[in-house]
């Protein structure tokens, strides 16, 4: 048999359901590394069976939990919306009827207390698993269960190969790359998940000293 | 050497004969074969989920829990409270009260561990804690019982299904229920066979058992559903080792449980458009719940 005996007794979660509760906390704590957990605003809009059944899931209060920095497994999730109101941010949720490519979907706004500004497409996919599909525009995919690196630039030679010579230099190991392009030699993204999180200073140099560089964002 | 690798009834018991061993410890020689953990590591996170379930009981019955959509949250206290009048006596009165317990927890967006799912999870520590405590059971022999309803848990998995979606509700508090009966027959001294028995007897009970949650959520019937789980999974115990045998054999119940799942309309698994969830008084809360801002 495949599966394990804690598969049968476990996993230990906040109910009511592994893809409506931990999978968009899951969702939601993206955004609070996108912007290391100084959030200034956000706004989440769901869609699928997450807007129909979310209210009574408690998906809209799991993902505000998330983007408030609260883990999948505290029971402090439940009262997400009473720690956005003591922490002075706030966060609307809207429920949407537009039909999704995934089931369970969120789409979530950020903007970081430095000003900088994320917006990017979440699913559930079950189990409280979660793949990003896009981020400010990029079609990506990425689950969050690795130290990422998202890194916006101009599509032209050479790039890729600068920013994995500064991690090889930090001895950053890649655990798994992948690039994403609008059109040919115009915006690009590439999104590398790491063994070891990539740190501030290691972030900045990589945007200041590799041309076509717009910007880079970790997770 | 024994192959301690088993995926049927049949296969547990002959390794439970062989080797001289309760079903539970044949599960924990299966998951040391898959070489992830050590033998403290397993009870170690078996002692955390035992810590985990105790604590979902008692936050059920002590504090007050509210639904999210309000519509549950006190139903457990109230049966605990009427415990000297049933006629079901204290000992299953506590067991039932503690299943709804969890799964108001589990609804109000508490921790629970799922046994085998969140929206089954009441039934398996209701019957093992409660019972622990009326007999003064200690720790190890409660982790023995999760290790053995977890065997029971892992052939149902493996030969039929233990979710909603693809088994109804059958699947879900009726594995659950299998799982609890199994685990308490051992802890009372019953044989592997017995634990089967009791196993197949509980699947019985609700075979065909629809999954059609009210606006979606696991909250009605889900929570008296773990209510009667809890109370079958007893029953089933008690006839057991009354002497009582299931005609139908485990792994052939197992599999008629997976048939009856796949003959079962989509409609009545969790998808919330057939059976209770597609009555007027459902339809009305399913409104009254979109409506919410």
């Amino acid at each position: 048999m495949s599966i394990s005996l804690f598969d049968i007794i476990g996993p230990r979660m906040i109910g009511p359901s592994s893809s409506h509760t931990a999978g968009a906390v899951r969702i939601g704590l993206v955004a609070n590394r996108l912007v290391n957990g100084r959030v200034k605003a956000a706004r989440v809009t769901l869609y699928g069976s997450f807007a129909e059944t979310g209210r009574g899931h408690g998906t809209d209060t799991a993902i505000v939990a998330g983007i408030l920095g609260v883990n999948p497994d505290q029971g402090t999730i439940r009262y997400a919306k009473l720690l956005a109101k003591e922490a002075d941010v706030d966060i609307p949720v809207f429920f949407s009827s537009e039909e999704p490519e995934h089931p369970n979907t969120a789409r979530v706004y950020v903007q970081g207390e430095d000003g900088k500004e994320y917006t990017y497409i979440g699913t559930s996919i079950g189990g409280g698993r979660i793949r990003v599909t896009s981020i400010n525009g990029m079609e990506v995919s990425f689950t969050g269960e690795y130290p990422t690196l998202i890194v916006f630039y101009q599509d032209v030679p050479g790039v890729i190969s600068k920013v994995s010579s500064i991690l090889a230099l930090e001895k950053i190991n890649v655990a798994f790359m992948k690039v994403f392009r609008s059109e040919r030699r115009q915006g690009a993204c590439m999104v590398i998940e790491t063994d070891t999180p990539v740190d501030e200073a290691t972030r900045r140099r990589i945007v200041n000293n590799v041309d076509g560089i717009r910007e880079a964002c970790t997770l | 050497m024994i192959d301690y690798t088993f995926s049927s009834g049949e296969e547990l018991l002959t390794i439970c004969r062989e080797a001289q061993i309760p079903i539970s410890e044949a599960a924990v020689r299966m998951e040391l074969e898959r070489e992830e953990m050590d033998r403290d590591g397993i009870m170690n996170e078996m002692r955390i989920n035992l810590e985990v379930m105790r604590e979902s009981i008692r936050e059920g019955l002590e504090e007050q829990q509210i639904s999210i959509t309000g519509l549950m949250g006190e139903d457990a206290d109230k049966l605990m409270a009427y415990t000297d009048n049933a006629v079901m006596g204290r000992e299953m009165t506590r067991i039932v009260a503690s299943a709804m317990a969890v799964t108001e927890v589990n609804a109000s967006m508490g921790r629970i561990v799922a046994a085998p799912t969140a929206g089954a999870s009441g039934i398996l520590p209701a019957v093992l804690i409660q019972y622990g405590d009326a007999h003064d059971l200690s720790e190890e022999q409660l982790i023995a019982g999760l290790c053995n309803a977890g065997a029971i848990g892992m052939i149902i998995a493996h030969n039929a299904s233990i979710a909603g979606a693809s088994g109804g509700c059958q699947a879900e508090t009726g594995s659950a229920a299998a799982m609890a009966a199994s685990a308490l027959t051992e802890l009372r001294g019953g044989t592997p066979l017995m634990c089967l028995h009791a196993a197949a007897i509980a699947l019985k009970n609700v075979m065909g058992l629809v999954c059609d949650p009210v606006a979606g959520l696991v909250e009605c019937p889900c929570i008296k559903r773990n209510a009667i789980g809890a109370a079958n999974a007893v029953l089933c115990s008690d006839m057991v080792m009354a002497g009582i045998e299931s005609i139908i054999p485990f792994d052939e119940v197992v599999t008629s449980m997976r048939n009856v799942g796949r003959m079962m309309n989509p409609d009545l698994r969790e998808t919330a458009r057939g059976g209770l969830a597609a009555t007027p008084t459902a339809q009305r809360i399913a409104a009254k719940i979109r409506s919410f801002e």
